[in-house]
Order: C-alpha cells, then structure tokens, then sequence
C-alpha cells in the first residue's frame, strides 16, 4: 500500500496514469462513439481537420473518418502492446530463471540462445518473421513477443543470479523445499518489480515495432492501426500532413504514457533509488 | 595522565534532526562533547545510538534527508555546522581526517593504492612529483605495511584487509590532521588483525599528538585504546568520563546494563557430558577451484581439510576461528547446502556427506540452520507466521496446523503471538533472529547449525538470544554447532570448542580447557588479541544454564 502512496506523490506518474486512461477509455469506447466500420469509407478525401464538424479530425486519401481510426487503432496499440509484453515478459521470466537459478552449463545454453537473438537487430528479425508467417493480427503481435524477450531475460538472471545465494534462499533450502518452490515462492516475488518496471519499455518498444511495421504497409492491412494510417498518410506528406502527424501524436502520446507510468512504478517500487 | 591538552573540537548542544517517519525525531539532541589533542575519545553505543551520525555531522557528510537543525561545531575558530561546501573541503582531510569500517568500499577499486594516496597531496598541496613520492612511501612504512614499495603499486583487492585499513589510515594522516575521527575502523577485521590496528593507532596517536574521535560498539575496544569515554543512548550522552572510571565504576544504568552485557572470557562450569555422540564428522574435506580453462591457471583452495569432530547428545560445539578459516564452508557442508568432496557426516547411523540431493530434501527435518544474518535471512516478502510455518507445511503438515505450532513457537522463542501477520522488516534485529529461531525449531530438529547466529547483534540483544538458545538447549535437548569468530560468545554457550584456521582443526577439547590451557600457539595468539582482555575476564557474571 505504500508503494501506491508514493506512486501518487509524482506528478509525472500521475500524468502518465492519467494520458494511459485516456487511450484505454477510447479503446473501449470506439464503437459508441464511431459505431460504423472505421475502414470504410465516409466522405472526400483529405478533409482538413476541423473544418467539417461530420469529421473532426478530417478524412484520409481514401476519405475514411481520421478521428474513427485513431479510437479503433487505440485497440490496436494496446493490444499489440499489452499482449507482445506479456508474451515477451513470460519467456525473459521463464528462461532467465532457469539460467540464473542453475548456472552452468544450463545458463551458458541459454545464455548463447539469448545472444544470438540479441546480436540480430529486433527490427529485421520481426520483418523475417512476418515475412515467413504473414501479417495478421495474431502472427504480428506474436512475432513483436518473440523478438522483444532477451532483455527481461537477461534482467531476470541477473535478479537471480543475486538473489539465489542470499541466507533466506539458502534457509528455504535448508527447511528441505523443492527447487522449483524455491524459484517460484522464494526468489521470483523478490526479482520481479525491475522485470515489471521493464515491461513499460517493451510495450513502448512493441507498440512503436508494429506503427513501424505498418508504416512499412506489412501490418496487418485489414485493421484500423495508427501505423497504417501513418503509412497511408506518406503519400500525401507535403500537403496533407495532418493524415501522418495525427496518429503520429497518438503513438507519442501512448508511448510516453506506458514510459511515465513505467518511471513511477520504478519510483514505487524501488524508493531506495529515487532521487540518485 | 599527560597534562591536559585545550579542546580542538567542540560540539555544543549538537541536535541532528532524522526525517519524519524514522524511530525518533533526532538523531542527535543536544550533544555536547569536546576532543583535546593528545587523547583518545572514545564514542560507544548501540546500533542506532546515533554514534555514526555524529561524525557524518562533524564532516557535514550528512544524508540529504537528515539536517543538523541546532548547535554547533567549533573547529579552529570556525562553525563547522554552517561552513560551506569549499570551506568544508579545505577542513576535510587536512584540519580534520576520517577513517572508515570498511576499508575495501573506502578505497577506489580501479586506482592503486599509492596513487590513491598520493592525491591526499597533490589536492591540498603543491609538492613536485617526486616529493609526493617520497612523502607517500614514508607514509606506508609508517603505518607498518610490509614492503611499501609493492603496497604502493597494489590496487586494493590484492592486499588483505589489515593492510587496506593501514593504507586507509596512511592516506587519513597524510596531512597531518589534528583531529582524527574512526567510524568503527576495526569492526569489519579479525580479532588478531584488530588488536594490530589498534595498537597502530594508539601508537601513531601518541607520535603525532592527534586527537582521536573513536566510534565503536565493543567495550572491549574500549578498555584497550580510549583514554576517555563517551556513551551514547537514543542520540543523548549518558555517561562521559575517564575511560578507567566508567568501566569500572559506571554510573548511568544504561552504561551498567551494556558492559554487564558483555560476556566474560571464562567459560562456566563445565556441564556433564553424554556419551553418546549424535553427530559425527569424520575427515571431511572441501576443496573450491576457481578459473582456469582445462585445468591451467586455476586457483585450488582447500576451504576445509581433513576435519574430524564429535557433538555428544545435548552438547553444544562451538567452531571458532577468523574469516577463511572455513567454519563456514564447514556448517554449510553439514547441514549440505555444500557438498564435501571427502568424509563422512553421520547423524543417526546416516551419511550425510553421501546421500543424495532428494535424500537431503527429504530428511533435513533432522538438522536445521540459523543464520548470521537476520535482515538477509528472512524473506523480505513473507509474513512472519508465513515464515515459521512454511518448513513443515513442505514436509506435509496441514497448513492450519502448521500456523497454530507456529503461534506456539513464538511463545516459545519469547515472541507475542500476534506477531505472525507482520512483515520482517517491522521487528528489530533481535526479533526478527527469533523469527529465524523458530524457522529452525519447527521442525523439531535433533541438531541446530547456529552460523555467526549472534554477531550481527548489539551486545544486550547478544545476550538475551544467548539466554534464549540455552534454555532452549535445555528444554528441546537440542544439540548444537555453533560457529563464531567471537570467544566471548563461544565461552559463554558451548560445552567443547574447536579452534579452526586455514581449514583445519588446530586444537579441540572442553571450553574451559581450550580456553583456560590454550596448547596451541593459535589458540594462545587468538586469545592474547581479545581487545581489552583483562576487562572482559573479569566483568560480568556467567549466563544462567
């Protein structure tokens, strides 16, 4: 309870907190408010922003209802977001466990797994990825999983590798538990607030690998996402900016929300460091 | 006496306000204290007594959180408590010095020794090169480091830490300061490396005519270096006076129960010992390698050789020996968190040293440990009632019955039941070796490994836990192996000691014996190092068994 206390005290938490809202209220708000499909179309072409009270934030080349896609693609984000971490979280915890629990040879195995995955940049290998596997939905936010894993990975050995030779692990082993009682209820609650603190940048990291992605029109084509209006938007660059910059701003804004709130969940749960 | 010397430093009405939360308002109210030169002034307190916050004050090198709020601190004339930040720097180091208790975090790692030195004057002086050379050379021969050449080029991980503590010293009075203030400087040593220490400094004291400010926890070390003394409880001064007539004659109650609470050197009359030997430990060795690819360059240390040893039923042993002596490899490797490479551990007609893994899992019910230390041993996230009854809820027990046997063994350790639900971190250090007590009695243990169960503890905690495994002794018929670097300890709470160094047994017998009729010139050596040796022989009567 007192890490929420402390949690509140930063305004830059807060602000975090409350930009994050926003978006999720407008992810499950979408279809109230915008109750025809954001992908079809609705008016002209390229209506500038406020200038056609129907559109509020104008239509795109192919006159599809802007402020329509940046509700629908607040789902998108979010969940790309929210699922990739938590596949990327689950297989850091799994392997880096396991590697900073036993040591040795086991940890020199998955240890050179992780490198190799490391040394390959993240971006390249989602595009082989989607690539082999196609772009849906379910085969992108996948594949944004799989490649974001090495570092929670790494942070969770380290957290073990410091955490398995301390006397109350050892005592819990000396009262006759199970290694994987020990890994399970002894050692992992006290390695995962930095593991939970890094989540917040690898779902920036995922949400900004999927507008890439889409940016690059080999997302998924047939959801609302802000990357595809991004990639849509390149076309008309010089005149039309608006098309780009307004899921762009919604990116920015998401992506710093999940990285203040990340910060104050640090501040939170780790108050010894704060203000070093 | 020598003639009395005017005051250096001066604390006057010296208040230290704690930010808001912590266990009191002030760190420090209203203390007002002075140091002549030429005298040693020794500051001893509990943990939590305010001692080290006093010489941080001193320094200004106070936590953020925590502000000097009234009095001051005269030094040369001026008020160090308001100086600022570039007058503070030319008082540190060469009006004012300070030597700290962990020599290995003090120095910097990544510099060696010599150059670490070397700054105090290329800093504060212009001397050439060669000069500051010469200067830091006659520095470490000063301090008695042996061959000063090589220590000078030494980063420090390659010396011991004797030897860091002598160049941390070195590097303290470099300058010449007239006030010299050691925060614990040999708590984090080996008692016959303390007692060198020690001596260095009486003796560099006494050369140079430098006022001392020491800060220590042990009245021992008291007795053997302060010519003053100044006791410290809850950030107020209690008792100040000649170091002679507050040990022998304290007035302050406070005073009377901390030196009451040390324990004295004799052992009490032997008790009658079982025949029966219900642990074993026959020639068991353990031997760690280190680097090395395919065998080249590694390092081999034999942490524990050919040690044999027999605990009769009820008895308690006591392993003592300094850091690296491998009682600790030892307690580990019998209650198998390592494994021995050779021997036999025989508890109950089984082999320890020889069972499998699962076997161990299976059977440690049988012989349970406590730990050194008692803020790292529990774990931070679990409740206490958690804590004591999860050994037997693995073991099969139902976990409501394992919570009502646990209530019943805080009662037995001395603790309110309705502590179960709180946290580690909201008891004391005492406490919270209870908590870890009544871990290891919940599964009713035959033999209880106690691992350094009392160092981390203030000398009247020390006692009262003491107390607690004695009588436990007594009521459970435990059988205990007690491992220790402190004689005192050791004297007081077990039956037959061993004195342990480089891995060895270099001497076992009765307490009484070992200690009355040391055979070994160790033993002797250890014991001649005990700081103030005549003072806690004769203090204090013996713990009731």
């Amino acid at each position: 309870m007192d890490a929420v206390k402390r949690y509140f005290r930063s305004p830059a938490a807060v602000v975090g907190l409350v930009l994050l809202l926003i978006v999720i209220v407008m992810a499950i708000s979408a279809s109230w408010i915008y109750p025809r499909e954001p992908l079809a179309l609705a008016g002209r072409p390229l209506i500038w922003p406020f200038s056609n009270p129907r559109f509020l934030l104008g239509t795109d080349n192919s006159g599809r209802d802007i402020a329509a896609q940046i509700f629908y693609g607040a789902r998108i984000s979010l969940l790309i977001g929210g699922v990739a971490t938590a596949i990327a979280i689950a297989i850091g915890i799994l392997i880096g466990a396991f590697a900073g629990y036993y040591g040795g040879w086991i940890d020199n195995i998955l240890m050179r797994i992780t490198e190799a995955f490391q040394t390959l940049p993240n971006f390249v290998l989602l595009l082989v990825l989607v690539a082999v596997f196609g772009s849906t939905l379910t085969t992108v936010t996948i594949a944004v999983g799989v490649v974001s894993w090495p570092a929670p990975a790494r942070l969770t050995r380290a957290e073990f590798l410091s955490l398995r030779n301390r006397e109350f692990v050892q005592a819990a082993r000396t009262l006759g538990m199970r290694d994987i009682q020990l890994i399970l209820r002894e050692i992992l609650p006290n390695a995962l607030p930095p593991v939970i603190v890094y989540a917040s940048v690898v779902m920036a990291v995922a949400i900004l690998l999927e507008s890439a992605l889409a940016f690059l029109r080999l997302s998924d084509p047939n959801v609302a996402s802000w990357g595809n209006l991004i990639g849509l938007g390149r076309d008309v660059l010089r005149v039309q900016w608006y098309v780009s910059a307004i899921p762009g701003v919604a990116i920015l804004v998401t992506v710093l929300a999940v990285s203040l709130v990340g910060q104050g969940l640090n501040d939170a749960l780790n108050p010894r460091l704060k203000g070093r | 006496m020598n003639e009395p010397f005017a005051a250096i430093l001066t604390l006057e009405r010296l208040s230290v306000r704690l930010p808001a939360g912590a266990d009191r308002p002030h760190a420090l109210s209203d203390v007002s204290l002075a140091i002549r030169a030429n005298e040693i002034l020794c500051v001893v307190g509990e943990s939590g007594s305010g001692k080290s916050i006093m010489a941080n004050a001193i320094m200004q090198l106070l936590p953020r959180e925590v502000t000097i709020d009234g009095g001051r601190v005269m030094f040369e004339g001026r008020d160090l408590a308001t100086a600022s930040a570039a007058e503070m720097r030319n008082v540190r180091g060469a009006g004012i010095a300070m030597i700290f208790q962990e020599p290995m975090t003090a120095l910097n790692p990544l510099r060696t020794i010599g150059d670490q030195i070397g700054e105090m004057f290329s800093i504060h002086t212009d001397l050439s090169r060669a000069a500051i050379r010469a200067r830091m050379l006659a520095l470490l021969e000063d301090v008695r480091i042996p061959d000063p050449e090589a220590a000078a080029r030494a980063y420090p991980h390659e010396l011991s830490g004797g030897q860091r503590q002598r160049a941390m010293i070195a590097m303290a009075l470099a300058l010449d300061p007239r006030v010299l203030i050691a925060d614990e400087p040999t708590t984090a040593l080996d008692v016959t490396t303390q007692a060198q220490i020690l001596a260095l400094i009486r003796d560099l004291q006494r050369r140079k005519k430098t006022a001392v400010l020491f800060i220590t926890h042990d009245f021992g070390v008291v007795a053997e270096i302060a010519d003053r003394v100044a006791v410290m409880q809850q950030g107020s001064i209690a008792e100040e006076g000649q170091a002679a007539s507050v040990l022998n004659n304290p007035q302050h109650p406070y005073t009377r129960r901390l030196i009451a609470a040390v324990p004295p050197l004799t052992s009490p009359p032997a008790r009658k010992l079982s025949e029966h030997a219900i642990l074993t430990i026959d020639n068991v060795s353990k031997t760690y390698r280190s680097g090395g690819f395919l065998g080249r360059g590694s390092r081999v240390t034999l942490a524990v050789k050919n040690v044999s040893l027999r605990l009769p039923q009820g008895a308690t042993l006591g392993i003592v020996g300094e850091s690296g002596s491998g009682k600790s490899t030892l307690a580990r490797c019998i209650v198998r968190l390592i494994d021995p490479d050779a021997g036999s551990i025989v508890l109950d007609g089984k082999d320890w040293a020889k069972m499998t893994r699962e076997d161990v899992r299976r059977e440690t019910r049988h012989i349970q440990m406590v730990f050194q230390d008692p803020f790292a041993s529990l774990n931070p996230r679990r409740k206490a009632g958690d804590l004591v009854a999860q050994g037997p809820i693995v073991h099969g027990t139902p976990s409501a019955k394992a919570i009502a046997d646990a209530n019943e063994l805080f009662a037995l350790v001395g603790l309110d039941p309705s502590v179960s639900d709180r946290f580690p971190h909201e008891f004391s250090g005492g406490q919270r070796q209870r908590i870890a007590l009544a871990r290891a009695l919940a599964l009713h243990p035959e033999v209880l490994v106690a691992d350094e169960a009392v160092s981390a503890l203030d000398v009247s905690v020390q006692a009262q836990v003491l107390q607690l495994l004695a009588e436990l002794r007594q009521r459970l018929g435990l059988s205990i192996v007690f491992i220790t670097h402190d004689l005192r300890v050791a004297a007081q709470i077990c039956d037959l000691v061993a004195v342990m160094k480089d891995g060895e047994v270099v001497e076992q017998g009765l307490a009484g014996e070992v200690f009355g009729r040391p055979r070994h010139p160790y033993t002797r050596a250890l014991l001649d190092s005990i700081p103030g040796g005549d003072f806690a022989k004769r203090s204090a009567p013996p713990l009731p068994t």
